[in-house]
């Protein structure tokens, strides 16, 4: 999983390892300017030797400036490597998403994809930055203060021997013991954010119920919970703070108890004691930073793992090796298909199908919720794979196809469609980025857009918001089809796709297709009877499988799904 | 560690000492811990300061004894054992203000949320058409989580931090007024330096905030609309338009975190010039012997040199967390303190006992007959009438913004029990007229009335409850289907719930699936079908029994087989009821007692059925044009 992840340094990889090699820079000025400090001390002012005084303090400005010199290239080269990083992992994960297919999309959702995308990355920005700041800067700092610290006096900094091990150990303690309760602090945010969005998605059923009180008594029940999450993990955690402070103030009090002795005897000068004490410090919150660099890593697992999830999926559907093949026509046919969502033979949606249909023809399909009919029409510009059998679009296997030949040659207006933020044109374009006018025109005539376009203000320049906010529901989806029909696909998909549109537009927009398209092969998923009646062919799809097929006559007579369907739309009509 | 904070953003917040004042007024009943909490705070940072100040004692015994060869050994001993004493303390009141504190500022949080989101709950609905979820998610993610980072450090660092100033600043005066000349010209080159390079990373931060709201928009869209994107073959053009996002975030956060990230050493390394500055000085005041300065002075002069400038770098650092919490709780309390849903009704329901006579008494326990209790202000008296669902509307004007009238002049009239069809293109005002009768808006006084009442007189809460409503957008709760159904009425018990069910058509389904009534449902009920999720909240409006019942584009989801199988339920559900039925089909429509067709906020025809069938009018039009395909 590291290697993953930490591979996407990429191009940074020059920075991210010269910000330790600056690091380490820094540390040694760090810790020999205590030694520098002892040697004014002891040899400058107590010695009345202001010469030596003025040229020690000359050097440690030298030094100060270079390991400000350090500091700040580290500081620079670690935003680079780190926002280089979170840059590199952006990307790829979202070129993953694009990579993904439909069955890759539905296994992790959307929301979660976004979460993903989007916090994730952030938190592993920002621990990737930590990390390559303090991961080398703390060891790094602790050995040589430790080392410097000897150095001085050996004897004295037998205290380290205890201090260290002393607060290693609980702070291990506290960081390992916190985890679980961290952990747990989180999944109750997440409970508690969950119910505030619900409560925000349902809000008119909140109040259509009158569950105000219910709701916000539920409500500060979870926030309690949350608070006493809370509570419960970072009382673990401010116990670090003192227990340092104790063990650091401990070996203070020990050095000047035994340095105070030594120096009596002349073992050690008063300004290497000093110098002694800022070892000290050094050492301590180098450990102290350990401890926060891994309760931080520890954290930012659950992000990376995340991430890691994403960018180890493998895309369930993949470009064929070689050169693809063209479609010869718009046929469809179906080889004794069945399909399961969930890649298992016991949970079928669809079921040992065989169906063919010839180029140009118009076919409609029927059924009921949960019949399969959009698992079906998915299968034709290999959305997703089948579980067994063919099927075959222009004559060719859907697998021998580049992705993009066939998606270009078999449009589809999916159910939930969405639109995007930008001009109704921008939008449009999708279809086809470089129609003309004119083209664009034709398309939203046929899909019977043009009229309310033109009753914009700003006409096809007309601004939508983010999943065309402003339009409504019927206009979406006649914007929808003009979008695929500018695509001038040899086979054309209708998933439901005029549900919201009233009856009369619904039928004028079949007759532009019956009239313009009359090559294109069209297939319409509907609701109701009208808006298939007039196909060539019926399909009746009833749980996974075909029930019957044929025109609207035949059907009529020989499909008693159909004649219920159709009598349970129709009654009433002819009273 | 809380979550952590994807940015810090340099908000400025509009009224610094209001907004403090009344995050503190949510520690209500913690007046003693907080008092505790401060005292803490002082003694844990005077701790730090006391301690290097009692250096210079110790070093001047030494340097004393090493004079003069005669060790005051009791002396030192004494100033040893004051120093572990100071420490100890310090570190007891350390731990016990953070211990305090956690427990108050969890606790005081709490009831900002608690507070916000029983707010938000009053809400009126035009609130939420004019913001975006997102907008209110994030007072409870980010905007929170700021407060929570500020209460349970930000203020503790700022307190102690300023102590420490403060502290080391007068023991450095005591020592010497001479050294602390240097201090100041220190202290004004700091502030510049931060002042400098905060401004520059404040800025940096922002630019870095709203590019990473680009990019976060532009990865939500995308996602959001994959499936379009690979039908589309869109997916190269998608990668471009992010690269170029996604680079320019990485620019402009790179230079945010280039000037945060230097700030430290060059602090760091100030106080090393400080301290060679301060020993070049000290070194020659003491061998001139300018102001009696001693070694040992020196010594803890030049600690104190060390401790001086990390509480400045602390404040500016914490100074910047603050304002961004001040900004996110004043987001807070805009929502807090926005205005509730206006409601001055004061006619209540209430379960009633109805004599054979016809004259209605309020009962203590549910009879399953309900009435509006009526009290009159003019003479005290109260009236009862019984809630039978008629419902009527007189000449009603109504726009969701002033100038824009959505209904122009409606007017219409439902007996008890009858069913009410509205149709009509989208944006007509169908739904308009629903959102009136349990005013989720509220029109001008009179204009609708409810079994003969002002509708604006009686208790939104009690109106609501007498009506049930089954939207086409269903909505269910994470929870079982069992608590789902429930939801119409939380003290049902399961029979209730079975019936309710069954009569919904939907028991059949949920029998089969995992653990039936106890399978629990995803947040937007995911693991359903679209027409399952609309069979339970038939189900969840049936189980609520109310005399009114909406049903707005309820079986738009379900395809007419389905529909004409629940359409007995649906029979038995509308018997007895008053229903307002809105729907695009309209074989669904067509038994109603009365049809309205509703045009551009206006009611163009209405009758039955057959009435308008014969009309030859728009409805004729709409609904022969499904099977006369011209």
């Amino acid at each position: 999983m590291f290697r993953t992840i930490f591979s996407h340094v990429g191009e940074y990889k020059k920075q991210a390892i010269l910000t330790p090699v600056a690091i380490i820079g820094e540390v040694v000025m760090e810790v020999t300017i205590p030694l520098v400090m002892a040697k004014i001390i002891d040899n400058g002012i107590k010695q009345n030797n202001i010469g030596y005084v003025a040229g020690m303090g000359a050097l440690m400005v030298a030094m100060a400036l270079l390991s400000l010199f350090f500091g700040a290239i580290a500081g620079r080269l670690g935003a680079v490597a780190g926002m280089g990083f979170a840059k590199n992992i952006r990307g790829a994960l979202f070129r993953k998403v694009q990579d993904f297919s439909f069955s890759n999309v539905d296994k992790f959702s959307t929301a979660s994809l976004t979460t993903r995308l989007t916090t994730d990355v952030t938190n592993l920005q920002n621990a990737f930055m930590m990390l390559i700041r303090g991961a080398f800067r703390s060891p790094i700092m602790l050995v040589s203060a430790t080392i410097m610290a000897v150095c001085v006096n050996p004897k004295l900094s037998i205290v380290f021997l205890f201090a260290i091990p002393v607060l290693g150990i609980s702070i291990f303690f506290i960081a390992t013991k916190a985890f679980p309760r961290f952990e747990k602090m989180l999944s109750q945010y997440d409970t508690m954010n969950g119910m505030v969005q619900e409560n925000l998605t349902g809000i008119r059923v909140v109040k259509a119920f009158a569950r105000e009180d219910y709701e916000t008594k539920r409500f500060s029940e979870t926030s309690d919970g949350v608070r006493r999450a809370q509570v419960f993990a970072e009382k673990l955690i401010i116990l670090n703070m003192p227990i340092m402070q104790l063990v650091m103030y401990g070996s203070i009090c020990a050095i000047l108890w035994f340095g105070g002795n030594m120096a009596v005897d002349g073992d050690i000068l008063t300004g290497q004691l000093s110098s002694f004490i800022m070892y000290v410090g050094q050492i301590l919150i180098s450990l102290m930073m350990l401890s926060m660099l891994f309760i931080m890593f520890v954290i930012s697992r659950a992000s990376m793992q995340r991430v890691y999830e994403i960018l180890s999926e493998e895309p369930a559907i993949a470009d064929p090796e070689g050169a693809s093949v063209m479609p010869e026509d718009g046929s469809i046919s179906f080889r004794n298909v069945s399909f399961s969502y969930f890649g298992d033979m016991k949970n079928l949606a669809l079921e040992n199908i065989s169906l063919d249909i010839k180029s140009g023809e118009t076919i409609g399909i029927i059924g009921g919720t949960g019949s399969s009919k959009s698992t079906l029409v998915q299968l034709i510009p290999r959305l997703y794979d089948t579980s067994e059998g063919t099927v075959l679009v222009g004559g060719h296997d859907v697998r021998e196809y580049q992705l993009e030949t066939l998606r270009d040659q078999v449009a589809m207006v999916l159910q939930k469609n969405v639109l995007f933020s930008g001009t109704i044109k921008d939008n449009l374009k999708w279809g086809n980025g470089d129609a003309s006018d004119e083209e664009i025109i034709e398309a939203c005539r046929s899909a019977c857009a043009h009229d309310f376009i033109m009753g914009f203000p700003d006409g096809y320049d007309t601004y939508l918001g983010q999943g065309g906010v402003n339009v409504s529901g019927g206009q979406k989806q006649r914007l929808c089809i003009a979008r695929a029909l500018l695509k001038k696909p040899r086979i054309i998909i209708l998933d439901d796709s005029t549900s919201a549109v009233d009856t009369a537009t619904d039928s004028s927009i079949r007759k532009a297709f019956r009239e313009k398209l009359a090559d294109t092969t069209t297939i319409i998923i509907a609701q109701r009877i009208s808006s298939v009646m007039d196909a060539d062919r019926i399909i009746v799809m009833d749980g996974g499988e075909i029930n019957g097929i044929g025109t609207h006559e035949e059907l009529m007579r020989s499909n008693e799904i159909y004649r219920e369907v159709y009598d349970s739309q129709q009654k009433g009509a002819d009273e | 560690m809380p979550p952590k904070k994807n940015m810090m953003p340099m908000q400025k917040p509009e009224q610094v000492f209001g907004t403090f004042k009344r995050i503190f007024s949510y520690m209500y009943g913690f007046k003693l811990h907080l008092v505790i909490v401060v005292i803490g705070i002082v003694i844990s940072s005077a701790a730090g300061i006391a301690g290097n100040y009692m250096l210079k004692p110790l070093i001047d015994n030494i340097e004393e004894s090493l004079k003069t060869g005669k060790w005051d050994k009791s002396g030192f001993v004494g100033i040893i054992a004051v120093i572990a004493g100071i420490y100890i303390l310090g570190c007891i009141s350390a731990y016990l203000y953070q211990r305090i504190m956690l427990k108050v500022s969890t606790e005081a949080l709490m009831r900002i949320r608690n507070d916000l989101f029983s707010k938000m709950e009053m809400l009126p609905i035009r609130y939420f058409d004019k913001h975006t979820h997102g907008e209110l998610m994030s007072l409870y993610t980010n905007d929170t989580d700021v407060i929570r980072e500020m209460l349970s450090n930000s203020v503790a660092h700022f307190i102690s931090s300023a102590i420490t100033i403060v502290g080391v600043f007068t023991a450095m005066l005591i020592y010497s007024w001479q050294l602390t000349i240097i201090v100041v010209v220190m202290f004004i080159l700091i502030i510049r330096v931060i002042g400098f390079i905060g401004s520059r990373s404040g800025k940096g931060f922002i630019a870095q905030q709203k590019a990473i709201g680009d990019v976060n928009g532009y990865i939500e869209e995308m996602i959001d609309g994959q499936k379009v994107v690979k039908v589309f073959n869109h997916e190269d053009e998608a990668v471009a338009e992010f690269d170029k996002l996604n680079e320019h975030l990485c620019e402009v956060s790179t230079r945010a975190h280039t000037f945060a990230n230097i700030l430290m050493p060059i602090m760091n390394n100030l106080s090393y010039l400080h301290y060679a500055a301060t020993a070049i000085a000290g070194g020659i005041m003491v061998v001139k012997g300018i102001g009696n300065l001693t070694v040992g002075t020196v010594v803890s002069y030049l600690q104190f040199t060390r401790q001086f400038s990390q509480p400045i770098t602390q404040i500016s650092q914490q100074m910047n967390a603050v304002l961004t919490a001040l900004a996110g709780a004043e987001r807070i309390f805009r929502v807090i303190d926005e205005e509730p849903e206006a409601d001055e009704g004061y006619v209540t329901l209430v379960s009633a006992d109805i004599a054979p006579d016809g004259t209605i008494t309020e009962a203590a326990e549910r009879t399953g007959k309900w009435a509006w209790r009526h009290p009159h202000k003019a003479d005290s008296t109260v009236t009862y009438t019984e809630v039978r669902g008629k419902v009527e509307f007189d000449d009603v004007v109504f726009g969701y913004e002033p100038e824009k009238t959505v209904l122009n002049g409606i007017s219409l009239y439902a007996h008890p029990g009858q069913k009410i069809a509205f149709v009509g293109s989208t944006g007509a005002g169908k739904t308009t007229i629903t959102n009136l009768v349990n005013r989720f808006y509220d029109v001008p006084d009179g204009k609708i009335r409810y079994d003969g009442i002002n509708i604006n007189k009686i208790r939104k809460k009690d109106l609501r409850r007498s009506q049930s409503i089954v939207l086409q957008d269903t909505h269910l709760f994470t929870g079982t289907v069992m608590d789902n159904i429930r939801y119409g009425k939380l003290d049902a018990t399961d029979e209730e719930v079975f019936a309710a069910a069954r009569l919904a058509n939907a028991d059949h389904f949920i029998r089969h699936l995992e653990n039936g009534y106890n399978t629990m449902l995803t947040a937007d009920g995911g693991n359903l079908s679209q027409g399952q999720r609309q069979l339970l909240s038939i189900a969840r409006a049936a189980i609520a029994d109310p005399p009114v019942l909406i049903l707005d584009e309820a079986t738009s989801s379900i395809d007419t087989r389905t529909e004409a199988l629940i359409e007995k339920g649906m029979d038995s559900l509308m018997e007895g009821r008053t229903v307002f039925v809105i729907a695009h089909r309209l074989s669904t429509v067509r038994n109603s007692h009365a049809i309205m067709v509703l045009e551009q906020g206006r009611i163009i025809e209405r009758g039955s059925h057959r009435e308008l069938i014969d009309l030859r009018g728009k409805y004729f039009q709409l609904y022969t044009g499904m099977f006369e395909l011209s």
